[in-house]
């Protein structure tokens, strides 16, 4: 996978705080990556470790008193950070297409689906509204609802779970955006229209060669899904390796703990459960170095003296851990 | 088999459909539902959302009344029992829940919380009782000092060690966890497993565990049980089950849930099923027969008994029945 090429978005060290400057907390905490046009980037971490704020700053969605101090976001080399607010609105849905966990509280419970995609459609194309309407009924037809041009007259409460989340990414991909970011979409499925879903979302990134950014804390998941995987704790990332490396030959303390406690929890009754001692940390007042250090078996005293940069290991694959460095050079 | 601690059989349980007067046909949410649970063992109860494994909990700890069947605890009928030994059966079976917070009391301590059942079944003094939620505190990984603390101070996977203290301040025999885990980070998920496996180890508890989530149910079950619409259709040692699946919804359900590894699953390989859980039109037919990749006649004719296909391992299936399978060619 050569780096420079079919890229994207790049996501500079971005800094995402929430709440006032003493009792804020950074979430989001000097990410940086890119994304590549044709593949699938999982962006994986537990709760808190601030994925879906990455995901919310890219489209400029975070909310004040939050607010993004630092970092660029380049999409074809223009940083979305800078743009005007109604520059963002061409981007958002045009460029990007977003998807979110709970379909039932991204759609309007008050208006039918067709207008919802119709809608979309109207905002970035110049195209009358019975053509919008038409296109709409193509796109419920190409996400597999069934009967689409007598369902577009329904409301968002008249589909179940499943139809909702294809409802959604129909509006997603309605004007073919080149990146699709989808936040938890299959978390709250049952694990038979999980399959579906995410079969669906993988096509259609394949037919679209688009970018997908797929965020999410299931590692099932992300093996089936990604090409490239991020793994985040605590507001920053700590591995990054193609989806191979990643599950076969993790660097990052952190990233082997989370894959034997799924192992554990997975495969053998006859292994014990090896579970992560201890919590994440409170991003209000993180602790100092490595933010993974007070959890770590391995952690020596520099861990806890000094922060631990992501460096590259070996072509494509970084790790944020001096002693996983180490450990790659011996190796 | 080791002796029974708790039977249900024949155990029933409809839900009026909205807006029908009585008498209307409703909605079968449990059907004809039968198992044993043994002491000491693990059974886990699997299925999509609707399937009625929440109904059926409720059914087993007699927070629902039941239309028809039994359930057993040590031999006497719990939901048919008299008022007040109704009342001292509930000790014994105890449930914990998936919103571990909005199940304790936010006005309480987490000590008033933890001594709450014991306080409404009358037992022990005060003193005894705080004693008691110290103790407890302590053996599920939180400090005695936490009781002074309130719900809402504690993170959701604290908060389940403590909704897991009060479930066994009354010394259940069994106690059920209605996707007790499903709602944490994995990292805590494994950290809660792990004591749900000692406290069974130490106090020789059975569990019932439901979940949606295939994996936690096949690492702690000895048994699984498969529902699909209100009905068990599969139930058997977890090894079998989960190796030799004999219902073609248990195969599919297995399929669909993505490995952790890629070299052993990718998108392309995860198993899709037609359409939705819904009854199926003609009432007689196998409730999967209108998804099934593997129907054939008799399955549209008759709902297909459970029937034993390998020992200790019952599923509902004329795939299994020879005799159908010469029926139908």
């Amino acid at each position: 996978m050569s780096e420079g090429r079919d890229r994207i978005l790049s996501v500079e060290n971005i800094r995402t705080r929430f709440g006032g400057d003493r009792a804020g907390a950074t979430v989001v905490d000097g990410v940086s990556f890119t994304l590549r046009r044709g593949l699938t980037t999982a962006l994986v971490g537990e709760s808190g470790s601030g994925k879906s704020a990455t995901a919310l700053s890219i489209m400029r969605l975070i909310d004040p008193p939050g607010r993004i101090p630092s970092g660029r976001v380049l999409l074809d080399g223009v940083d979305l950070l800078k743009m005007s607010e109604r520059e963002m609105e061409a981007v958002r849905g045009a460029r990007i297409g977003m998807i979110f966990q709970d379909p039932l509280t991204s759609l309007n419970p008050a208006l039918t689906i067709g207008r919802q995609i119709a809608e979309t459609i109207l905002a970035h194309r110049d195209v009358t509204s019975a053509e919008a309407q038409r296109q709409a009924i193509e796109l419920l037809i190409r996400v597999g609802v069934q009967d689409a041009a007598r369902r577009i007259r329904d409301y968002p409460h008249h589909f179940s779970g499943g139809m909702r989340q294809r409802v959604l990414i129909a509006a997603a991909i309605s004007c073919s955006p080149s990146i699709i970011i989808a936040d938890e979409p299959t978390t709250a499925l049952d694990v038979t229209v999980q399959a579906k879903i995410l079969r669906l979302l993988h096509n259609l990134q394949k037919e679209m060669q688009a970018s997908l950014l797929l965020i999410t804390h299931d590692l099932g998941v992300v093996a089936s899904m990604a090409d490239e995987v991020l793994v985040m704790y605590a507001g920053r990332i700590v591995e990054r390796a193609d989806v191979d490396t990643l599950f076969h030959r993790p660097r990052h303390p952190y990233t082997k703990a989370l894959l034997e406690c799924v192992g554990g929890i997975e495969d053998d009754r006859n292994v014990p459960l090896e579970p992560i001692a201890g919590a994440a940390p409170d991003l209000r007042n993180p602790p100092k170095g490595c933010r993974f250090a007070p959890r770590c078996k391995m952690a020596r005293d520099i861990c806890r003296a000094q922060d631990q940069p992501l460096l590259p290991v070996a072509d494509g694959h970084e790790v944020a851990c001096m002693l996983a460095q180490a450990e790659a050079v011996d190796a | 088999m080791p002796e029974a601690m708790l039977e249900v059989a024949g155990l029933s349980k409809s839900f009026a459909g909205r807006g029908s007067r009585s008498g209307a046909a409703g909605v079968k949410a449990v059907d004809d539902v039968h198992f044993t649970l043994a002491r000491g063992e693990t059974l886990g109860l699997v299925g999509e959302s609707g399937c009625g494994k929440s109904t059926l909990s409720r059914l087993v700890l007699s927070l629902l009344d039941a239309d028809a069947g039994s359930v057993r605890l040590g031999g006497t009928d719990f939901a048919h029992a008299p008022r007040r030994q109704k009342r001292a059966m509930r000790q014994r079976i105890q449930i914990v829940f998936q919103d571990a917070l909005s199940s304790l009391n936010p006005r309480m301590t987490v000590g008033v919380n933890i001594a709450e059942p014991m306080r409404l079944q009358g037992i022990g003094s005060p003193a005894a009782r705080r004693a008691e939620a110290r103790r407890l505190l302590a053996r599920v990984g939180l400090q005695a000092e936490d009781e002074h603390r309130y719900p809402h101070e504690f993170s959701g996977g604290q908060c389940q060690r403590i909704a897991i203290a009060r479930a066994l301040v009354l010394k259940p025999e069994i106690i059920v966890f209605d996707e007790a885990v499903s709602a944490l980070d994995v990292s805590i998920r494994a950290q809660i497993l792990r004591l749900i496996l000692d406290l069974q180890q130490q106090f020789g508890l059975s569990y019932i565990f439901i979940s949606h989530d295939l994996g936690v149910i096949k690492r702690i079950c000895d048994r699984i049980a498969v529902m699909y619409l209100g009905r068990i259709v599969e139930i058997g040692s977890s090894d079998s089950v989960c190796r030799a699946p004999r219902h073609p919804y248990t195969e599919a359900l297995l399929r669909a849930i993505p490995i952790a590894d890629p070299r052993r699953m990718r998108v392309e390989d995860l198993g899709l099923i037609e359409g939705d859980a819904v009854e199926p039109a003609k009432a007689a037919a196998c409730p999967f027969e209108p998804r099934c990749p593997k129907r054939f006649a008799p399955c549209g004719e008759a709902p297909p008994p459970l029937v034993e296909v390998a020992p200790f391992h019952q599923a509902a299936c004329y795939l299994n029945d020879p005799e159908a399978q010469g029926r139908s060619s």
